[in-house]
């Protein structure tokens, strides 16, 4: 009975830890399914933002160490703070300009190129935007606070205590992340159906070409999916960045999203979202229920099996088109 | 004029090169990446404490010492590459601040003929030199961290743990594998129970990890983590209500960089450290004069005093000891690699001498032979006081128990030297 109500308590987290891994994951369908482009920077985008954010929370100087080298001053701060949600909004302004400069800088310089070209400019775009990190806010770990409270949630453990004799434990955290996921999803999918931008974004996504024909501007609807999937990693940014602090190795998430897009596919919204839970609760089930008979830190690898698993049945992913190509 | 490119390039050449006496300790830092925070402070503090030999002393021994910087990002085949780069500039010791590379650049060295120098970190049965005849891992490493933690338990739980648990959170490569023999012996000796709970690189997802805790209750948390795993662990700790002061992280777990992000939640939280904490040691006014304000400091000038600073500086000071008695014994301000080693050898610091340097107290003796590299092993606890932001050390140094280390360090010496078909010296 105990361990029953011990895999409940793991399947709940792994639930939530699944709605992490989707936010992280949702950055790249957007992107995917409006350009056929993987973003490799994806991560980047994350842990940029987060850097961004916290800079301007804090009064940060940008480019202070640069500034300083070359005129010798000993600007660090502006004496200032802003408010979290003022904060997040800038943030949000300057993720926006960011997407104005990929594509005015990048990507219109490789409009009809293979997506493998693209694929590889995303690569040197995650470079790039690691060092300009770097120089603009300095490799310090940052401590990340906007509000979002962290710790057990001691009502759940209150009312699970009085039901089954044993407190279950649930990060506040991840109820925040829960519900912003859900709030960021469904507003994702209302954009998409119900407005001439989302419209128009999703007919870029079925064919280009057709898009054009019509006079979308394919410029204009990478700025707003770039604009929109900076934004999506503003919020994985905060999430994650609230957990360990905005640091470098931030950009690393990305690779927890990998096998939620592989599973759900790589152009479906609610696909993200459901394959980051079926990741979640498998890897921690699996860690749970196998890991100590095999040395425990299955998780990394056991996501991308069970990844394959679903590959195998289904090649598109769970919720990805089938793409029949007829000669 | 013209300037034909021959010359071009054999000017820039010397240029660039160091001055054929100067005495080359290169810093293989990692300013970038992932590992960045902590690479940082440790690689400013490692050049600004040879900084200032050169401006205060000029040099050692009337040698000024050159410090190259290769970046290797704390990533094992960046490592290899830049000593196969650094190599060409005939460096005394290295010193490459990661576990991994030095496994990679241990059989290297010793057909080079270069010394390794690896503070607390590295191989620990390195410390055997009568096997490991380049490298010297004193004054502490992982296997003394593990009994040290160890000690600092049994003493706080009246010198007994028979039916105790004690949990290792641990990265899950060679480094945070080191220390789980050692526990498993002293598992054996004083009657806990070991549990241990892997974290995968870089560990920045640890809910299986922390659950299995807060179910199993142990008494203590023993962890080994290093970047981003250090901040999590203290996090989720801080989320399942795990008591700060029974989670003893090793040093490689126990900076300012591991606490901060958890806030007040971090209060509380003990670190094994092997050298002393913060500003308050009369070397910082030398650094002050000499370094800092003469615009000398390496990087931005803003990690002064923290710990890994302290730990950089702390490594160049062992270093810069080294060379100077390698300079005593060879009787010349010119040494070469092999001279080095022989300082190495030969190093006595004393706790004067560390009064002498401007750090009463700061580090244990370290006295090396040809038998041993890794000194004896001491450490202490350090405590983090959220409220200050500030570390404090709560013991004096303690010794680990050589009964149980000792042969175990033989055991897997021996191991090597079989395995590399060495002979051992030293007889």
């Amino acid at each position: 009975m105990d361990q029953l109500i011990f895999a409940s308590e793991v399947m709940l987290n792994g639930l939530m830890t699944g709605v992490m891994y989707a936010l992280v994951a949702l950055g790249f369908v957007l992107i995917f399914k409006a350009s056929g482009v993987f973003n490799y920077a994806q991560g980047v985008l994350a842990l940029f933002a987060a850097l961004t954010l916290v800079g301007i929370q804090n009064g940060q100087v940008p480019f202070a160490h640069l500034i300083n080298a070359a005129f010798g001053t000993s600007l660090h701060h502006f004496g200032w703070t802003v408010p979290s949600i003022l904060a997040v909004a800038l943030t949000a302004l300057v993720m926006v300009g960011l997407a104005f400069l990929i594509e005015k800088l990048v990507l219109q310089h490789l409009v009809g190129q293979e997506p493998i070209i693209l694929f590889m400019a995303t690569i040197g775009l995650a470079y790039f935007l690691e060092g300009l990190g770097d120089v603009m806010w300095g490799a310090d770990i940052k401590t990340l606070d906007v509000g979002l409270p962290q710790g057990i949630s001691e009502s759940i453990e209150s009312v699970t205590d009085s039901w089954f004799g044993y407190g279950y434990f649930i990060d506040r955290l991840d109820i925040w992340a829960t519900v912003i996921a859900a709030l960021l999803v469904a507003a994702l999918v209302a954009f998409a159906q119900y407005t001439k931008q989302g419209r128009a974004m999703r007919a870029v996504a079925d064919d280009h070409q057709a898009a054009l024909s019509v006079g979308i501007s394919l410029r204009f609807i990478w700025v707003m999916v770039w604009s929109i999937a900076g934004f999506v990693a503003l919020v994985a940014g905060i999430m994650w960045g609230t957990k360990s602090g905005v640091q470098f190795s931030l950009s690393l998430i990305a690779l927890k999203a990998l096998p939620v897009l592989m599973l759900g596919g790589f152009t479906s919204i609610p696909g993200a979202i459901v394959g980051g839970l079926i990741i979640g609760v498998g890897e921690k089930l699996f860690e749970f229920a196998i890991g100590p008979m095999v040395g425990g830190a299955t998780e990394n690898w056991f996501a991308y099996v069970l990844a394959l698993l679903f590959l195998v049945f289904r090649p598109q992913g769970l919720f990805g088109e089938r793409i029949i190509e007829r000669v | 004029m013209k300037l034909k490119f021959p010359a071009i390039v054999a000017a820039a050449t010397m240029l660039a090169a160091p001055a054929m006496a100067d005495l080359i300790v290169p810093n293989m830092s990692y300013r970038t990446g992932p590992y960045a925070a902590n690479g940082i402070p440790y690689a400013d503090g490692f050049a600004d404490y040879f900084t200032l030999l050169n401006e205060r002393d000029g040099g050692i021994g009337g040698q000024k010492v050159q410090v190259p910087e290769c970046e290797t990002a704390y990533n094992t085949e960046k490592g290899v590459e830049c000593y196969e780069a650094l190599k060409s500039q005939n460096p005394l010791v290295l010193n490459p601040l990661s576990t991994g590379i030095t496994y990679q650049l241990i059989p290297k060295i010793g057909v080079d003929g270069i010394t390794l120098y690896t503070p607390g970190y590295g191989r620990t049965s390195a410390k055997d030199g009568s096997v490991f005849e380049w490298v010297f891992n004193a004054p502490a490493n992982y296997w003394d961290g593990a009994s040290v933690a160890v000690k600092h338990i049994l003493d706080q739980e009246g010198g007994d743990l028979t039916g105790s648990k004690i949990a290792l959170v641990y990265h899950n490569s060679a480094y945070g594998k080191e220390p789980i023999r050692t526990l498993q012996e002293l598992s054996k000796k004083h009657g806990f129970e070991l549990s241990e709970l892997p974290v995968d690189a870089p560990g920045q997802e640890q809910k299986s990890q922390w659950l299995q805790i807060r179910r199993d209750k142990p008494d203590y948390v023993i962890m080994y983590a290093w970047g981003v795993m250090n901040q999590v662990a203290i996090q989720e700790a801080v989320n399942i209500r795990f008591p700060m002061d029974k989670f003893i992280g090793i040093w490689w777990s126990g900076s300012e960089n591991d606490v901060k992000p958890a806030g007040a939640g971090a209060e509380g939280y003990k670190a094994l450290t092997f050298h002393g904490v913060g500003q308050e040691y009369p070397l910082y006014d030398d650094l002050k004069q000499y370094v800092y304000d003469a615009g000398k400091a390496a990087g931005a000038g803003d990690q002064t005093g923290t710990v890994l600073y302290s730990r950089g500086a702390y490594a160049a000071l062992v270093i810069a000891e080294a060379i100077a008695k390698a300079q005593e014994l060879a009787g010349t301000a010119e040494i070469n690699a092999a001279q080095m080693r022989d300082g190495f050898e030969a190093l006595d610091i004393t706790a004067e001498r560390m009064v002498e340097l401007g750090l009463p107290d700061f580090g244990a003796p370290i006295q090396l032979s040809c038998e041993n590299h890794g000194g004896d092993g001491l450490g202490r606890i350090q405590q983090w006081d959220a409220a200050a932001g500030q570390w404090n050390l709560i013991t004096d140094f303690i010794e680990p128990d050589a009964e149980i280390l000792d042969p175990l360090i033989k055991e897997d010496s021996q191991a090597y030297a079989s395995e590399a078909g060495l002979t051992p010296r030293c007889n």
